[in-house]
């Protein structure tokens, strides 16, 4: 089976388990997802299922997108977001349908890929923890300063992949090992043990933890 | 908040009264102590109440063998909460009662509020 979803971020709260203990749980909307391809070796050079997610109105898509959609007498929904999931047993056929209770159970071990939130241009304190200067004893404009870049002379130059200032966040994120908690069939909600990156509101691809 | 957010969280807890700061409180916790379970009572001064939904939340004060103030912040919809009895209302006039930790003895009394 594949062990996979496409979902929404809805935020985090805190739930009780059933010890009683408070557990910080990240819900998602995930699913219902549709399988708008299935991937072959002998298709596509190797084997994966893509899944779709999100209904819009079809004058939100291409043509194109709306044409994928309606392959083989699919008649799948408008579909806003396409993910593909690398699987080679999945049993499962185009057109058709996952559910969050289907995919995922409680107490499995996921990792969630999203994108995280762009902070812009950030300095190198914010952005590789750098310590930054001292604070006294007669420092100006050094408190967030990163230091020294390099050497002198020799090598004259700063290497290549030297940490510093530039853009930061906006990129793929994948966090491992969070635990399932929660799962709701009928809300389509999936609540996993701690947070996950991106925004309220931001897609996100849910899979079977592969460390474990 | 989001309907979704709220539809998981945690119902209102019916063993826990509307607390007020100054309230005389004795709290009843259950505690998981290897494979038994038992009911340990914390007896003190409601110091301070937030009402904040899902992650309500109060805190008890009490003082300890030795005159050592303790204090405990219990989750208010917490199904580890057995029980909360209120033993008396005090007249108050501030919502955190944080300065009843810089009295000790006779000072640290408060005033009996009988009207609910």
């Amino acid at each position: 089976m594949l062990k996979g979803l496409i979902g929404k971020k809805v935020g985090m709260t805190q739930i009780f388990d059933e010890t009683g203990a408070a557990v910080p749980v990240t819900l998602i909307e995930a699913g219902p997802c549709y399988v708008t391809q299935v991937r072959t070796k002998d298709s596509s050079g190797y084997s994966a299922v893509q899944l779709g997610f999100g209904e819009v109105k079809p004058k939100r898509l291409t043509a194109g997108q709306l044409g994928h959609l309606k392959r083989n007498n699919m008649n799948l929904p408008p579909l806003r977001f396409l993910r593909e999931f690398r699987e080679k047993e999945h049993g499962l056929a185009e057109g058709d349908v996952l559910k969050v209770d289907q995919v995922f159970t409680v107490g499995e071990i996921v990792d969630v890929i999203g994108t995280s939130k762009g902070k812009g241009f950030a300095g190198a304190v914010k952005r590789h923890h750098f310590a930054g200067g001292p604070k006294t004893h007669g420092q100006s404009d050094r408190q967030r300063a990163p230091g020294a870049r390099s050497s002198g002379t020799t090598p004259g130059r700063v290497f290549k992949g030297s940490r510093g200032a530039g853009h930061l966040g906006n990129e793929r994120v994948t966090v491992q090992n969070l635990r399932v908690v929660l799962v709701d069939p009928e809300r389509n909600l999936l609540g996993v043990r701690g947070a996950i990156p991106g925004p309220k509101g931001g897609v996100v691809m849910i899979k079977g933890a592969r460390k474990q | 908040m989001s309907e979704l957010l709220k539809a998981v969280e945690a119902a209102e807890n019916e063993n826990v009264p509307q607390l007020r700061p100054g309230d005389q409180v004795r709290v009843f916790l259950r505690i998981k102590e290897g494979n038994t379970e038992r009911t340990q009572e914390f007896r003190g001064t409601v110091i301070r109440v937030r009402n904040s939904g899902n992650n309500a939340n109060f805190t008890v004060r009490r003082i300890a063998s030795n005159g050592i103030g303790v204090e405990r912040t219990f989750l208010a919809r917490s199904p580890r909460l057995e029980k909360v009895m209120v033993e008396r209302h005090s007249h108050v006039r501030r919502a955190q009662l944080y300065y009843l930790r810089e009295r000790t003895g006779k000072r640290s009394r408060l005033k009996q509020k009988f009207s609910s």
